[in-house]
């Protein structure tokens, strides 16, 4: 039943696709609302029942029947896809300009996306999966994506080409000569040996290119982004966990989960590492939304490594971290995306350095942008805070695996993923602190307005919900059972009450309501003690400029070179770690191009390359330390 | 520990905690003076400063919006959060079951990010230097907690503070070289952490009044919270020090009326050796360049990671 209805809303996008090559906008985002909220509602009650009962598509090649199905997983990922297209229609609604050829896209992308993660066999993955990929570079073409560098778009096209063919092969390794594309009928027969390797490569490829170029096109903020930039890298994730953890993932080795593991801290510290470095607001939000990924595709490749190592109950842990984060991440992101949004809109630009003292002006956009970057932050309490949190304890009990180099992997990567999170807070501070709080940097500041009423309630709604789902992470752990369980192959949950969520019996909970309402009692405690202990109002005063020249007439704010720019601020949170290497694909290319005059050079300072040396140092240490316990020193 | 004890403890352990950051600081900035030869500060100055400050209007910059003056309480609130999570004299108290150090690592980085936001508030040079550098910070010493964490967890099945401590008390009391380097590593945090590392140029110290004032721009209570706040980091960390360390002599649910007087009695002395321990390695240890402090701290950074591998060579669960 509720997968047939699942086939009729997809049914429905078709006509929506038409209406929206008419030019018919505010039916178009009005469509892709109400049906992005069935879907997710469908999602919600084909979760609490279990899974829904496949339905036999009646057309499709006689050699592959196609079928559509809602089991666990697929109706985790079609609550995520139908939020971010809640959000998106929504955020069209209320941002968007009309121009058919992109209101066409819209549905149609939300079809796709939809279809992949409802079909029941590979072939109807890899249609959708094709579709879905040249559906968002249509889209991201449309808005105007690849203005700035047309060559992005060639490389994004090119790469969709190429994820398709990858999965296409990697599908056609899984089946090997059977034939049978259903996924009941590749769970039966995991690939295994170097066909394996082929399948994790080709599988990792396909998603990552998928997943990481959205994010990385220079789209400025808004609803398309949202949609976009909060479907696609969930629709990858839901391939990588349906090819690799899903389909092929009993009987697996322990090295299964590495490259993931591997990825997804590298992508959340460059993610960092890239929200701090940049000075425009849409990619310094591409960043963290790179960031949020790379968590989540590190509980992955743990889900992946427990489960080699036979050790359900901790795989759940993991996969629970990943299903979270996956939930709150595509709240909290839209949420910044559409602040970003009502900034660029109302303030007139997108650069840091541009803005300034939007607090005063549009105090609601603000604080419900303050909420959201809480939340990105994984400060306790909040949204973020919950899926991180059992990330980090799956990663802490990832030692019982029990293999010296899966061990020593892990923690690299609990110090990696340390220095990333530390400096995501440090980037989103910055964005905020600067875009928002002191004096406004340019005279077009001064003309902000506060947000008009429904993109006011959006972000309010949205800012909400960052704190209430943070309050609630057992429940929604509940609801994601059945995704758990197709996730991990094993049953139950992490150790759930209501309100808390533990890693196991003997191990620390985390009971975010108590924490909030401790944080709560204290501060009122605290604020009524102060307003005994000190109860006169404070006086506003001219600011104190630091002995600054008085500035020009032209100034009324004062000069905003007197005020902490961008890049300044960007430069003194960094950590002092060495250099990352930039994004490798233009890397490579420039190193083909140039590869005779090609050498090694650290960039930055000694601090940096001190640094450096004292890794090195440690790590020939510990390679000393290693093959002497390992000749019985000990 | 029944729920009417556990909350008796618990109010125990805020009134041991206030009063040591009420004493400490000052104390600790007497005992360094004295230790270089100077006369230095009565010890109860930085209270009676407070009090000063209590009585002053406090001022805010004209371009300074609503974040001057709420997050001082929320940072002072967090750090509470965090000193009544901390493992006090006793075991079991009736927060026990929320002090796991993930979250508080969570509530030190809310506190921080507090600070830096009302130092940017008004848009000020200083303001901003201030914020990056109590954020920069972050960058090395989270890692290193969360490692700490992380080998806690292997040595004792759980990452509660709380849990910790009680199954370190009840092992065998022996040395052992991982939960030395962790302590090594957790310390340089904790010193840079509290700011008992000074760096950066000498010169520009000169320039502010207190020197430790993370935001510039505070006045009046502001700063007094501000400052209460640091008083109460400093507490924080040499209680996480001691209590996951130096465990011996708590009290818990089984112990008597005379072990709980002992463990009342043992923790300030606790807390009292280590403050004079790090009065001595202020007054003794020259002023660190801001590039060394990263250099100490990624050492620290990298003694934790050695810490955890060593646990997995050596406890046999490789």
């Amino acid at each position: 039943m509720i997968t047939l209805l699942l086939a009729g809303i997809l049914a429905l996008l078709a006509p929506l696709a038409v209406l929206g090559a008419a030019g018919r906008a505010r039916a178009v985002w009005g469509g892709v609302a109400v049906l992005s909220a069935l879907l997710a509602m469908l999602a919600v009650a084909a979760l609490a029942q279990g899974g829904a009962a496949p339905l036999l598509l009646p057309f499709g090649p006689p050699w592959a029947p196609l079928s559509l199905a809602a089991d666990g997983l697929s109706a985790w990922f079609l609550l995520l896809l139908g939020v971010a297209g809640l959000l998106g229609g929504l955020a069209g609604w209320g941002w968007g300009d009309v121009a058919p050829r992109r209101l066409m896209l819209w549905p149609l992308l939300l079809g796709s996306m939809a279809f992949t993660v409802l079909a029941a066999d590979a072939f109807g993955l890899l249609l959708g999966f094709a579709l879905a990929g040249f559906a968002a570079h249509a889209l991201l073409s449309a808005e105007g994506g690849w203005r700035d560098r047309p060559e992005t778009g060639w490389r994004d096209l090119l790469a969709t080409l190429l994820s398709v063919a990858a999965l296409a092969v990697a599908v056609g390794l899984m089946t090997g000569l059977t034939g049978d594309l259903s996924f009941a009928g590749l769970r039966a027969v995991p690939p295994e040996g170097a066909q394996a390797a082929s399948v994790l490569l080709l599988v990792l490829l396909a998603a990552g290119a998928r997943a990481v170029l959205p994010l990385l096109a220079p789209l400025p903020p808004g609803p398309t982004l949202v949609l976009v930039g909060g479907g696609m890298p969930a629709l990858a994730l839901y391939v990588l966990a349906r090819l690799l953890l899903d389909v092929s993932g009993p009987a697996q080795p322990l090295w299964w989960g590495a490259p993931l593991v591997v990825g997804g801290a590298l992508a959340a510290l460059s993610g960092a590492l890239r929200a701090l470095r940049e000075v425009e607001l849409g990619r310094l939000l591409s960043g963290v939304a790179l960031h949020h990924l790379g968590l989540a595709v590190v509980a992955l490749g743990v889900v992946a490594g427990f489960r080699a190592a036979d050790l359900g109950a901790l795989a759940a842990v993991a996969g629970g971290a990943a299903l979270l984060h996956l939930l709150a991440q595509i709240l909290f992101l839209a949420l910044l995306w559409l602040a970003a949004a009502e900034v660029a809109h109302n303030a007139g630009s997108r650069q840091l350095d541009r803005l300034g003292g939007l607090v005063h002006p549009m105090p609601v956009v603000a604080y419900a942008a303050l909420a959201g970057v809480a939340a990105a932050a994984l400060v306790p309490a909040m949204s973020g805070f919950a899926g991180g949190w059992l990330l980090l304890q799956s990663l802490f009990a990832a030692w019982r695996v029990g293999v010296l180099g899966f061990q020593i992997l892990v923690v690299l990567t609990v110090a990696v993923l340390g220095v990333a999170i530390a400096t995501l807070a440090s980037a989103l501070l910055r964005f905020w602190g600067l875009t928002f709080l002191g004096r406004p940097r340019t005279p077009r500041t001064l003309g902000a307005q506060e947000a008009a009423p429904l993109p006011r309630g959006i972000l309010v709604a949205l800012a909400v919900l960052a704190v209430v789902l943070g309050l609630l992470p057992g429940p929604l752990l509940r609801l994601a059972e059945p995704a758990l369980l197709l996730l991990t192959g094993h049953g139950g949950a992490p150790d759930l009450g209501l309100l808390s969520v533990s890693p196991g019996p003997a191990a620390a909970d985390y009971t975010p309501l108590a924490v909030g309402l401790l944080l709560a009692v204290v501060l009122g405690i605290v604020g009524a003690a102060m307003r005994q202990a000190s109860p006169r109002a404070h006086a506003t005063v001219p600011l104190w400029d630091d002995g600054f020249i008085a500035p020009p007439a032209h100034f009324p704010f004062g000069d905003p070179a007197t005020q902490p720019g961008a890049a300044s601020l960007a430069t003194a949170m960094r950590p002092p770690l060495p250099a990352m290497p930039r994004w490798p694909w233009p890397q490579a290319a420039r190193w083909a191009a140039t590869l005779p005059r090609w050498r090694f050079s650290l960039p930055g300072g000694g601090a940096a390359r001190r640094a450096l040396r004292l890794c090195l140092g440690t790590v020939a240490a510990l390679l000393v330390l290693l093959a002497w316990l390992g000749s019985g020193g000990l | 520990m029944t729920l009417p004890l556990g909350l008796f403890a618990q109010l125990l352990h805020l009134v041991l905690v206030l009063l040591a950051a009420l004493l400490l600081p000052g104390l600790l900035d007497s005992a360094r003076a004295r230790f270089q030869g100077r006369h230095g500060p009565h010890p109860l100055q930085p209270a009676l400063d407070w009090l000063a400050l209590l009585r002053k209007q406090p001022v805010v910059a004209e371009s300074a919006s609503g974040i001057s003056s709420i997050a001082p309480y929320l940072g002072f609130a967090a750090m509470l959060a965090a000193v009544l999570l901390a493992p006090g004299f006793a075991h079991g108290m009736a927060l026990s079951s929320l002090t796991d150090l993930v979250v508080l690592a969570g509530l030190l980085a809310l506190a921080r990010a507090a600070r830096a936001l009302a130092a940017l508030d008004a848009g000020t040079a200083t303001g901003g230097l201030a914020a990056a550098g109590g954020m920069g910070l972050a960058g090395l010493t989270l890692p290193t907690l969360l490692l700490a964490a992380m080998g806690f967890s292997i040595l004792t099945g759980t990452t509660g503070a709380d849990g910790i401590a009680q199954s370190l008390r009840e092992s065998v009391p022996a040395f052992r070289v991982p939960l030395g380097l962790l302590a090594l590593a957790l310390l340089a945090v904790a010193l840079a952490e509290t700011g008992r590392l000074p760096a950066g140029d000498p010169a520009a110290e000169a320039l502010g009044d207190g020197g430790d004032d993370s935001v510039p721009e505070a006045s009046g209570r502001h700063l007094a919270l501000w400052r209460m706040q640091s008083a109460l980091r400093l507490v924080f960390w040499l209680s996480l020090l001691v209590g996951l360390f130096a465990p011996f002599g708590m009290a818990g649910a089984a112990s008597g009326a005379l072990g709980w007087l002992l463990a009342l009695l043992l923790w300030p002395v606790k807390l009292l050796l280590l403050t004079l321990a790090l009065a001595v390695a202020e007054a003794r240890l020259a002023r660190l360049r801001a590039a060394r402090l990263a250099e100490l701290l990624t050492a620290a950074l990298l003694l934790a990671l050695l810490g955890v591998v060593w646990l997995f060579l050596s406890a046999g669960v490789a």
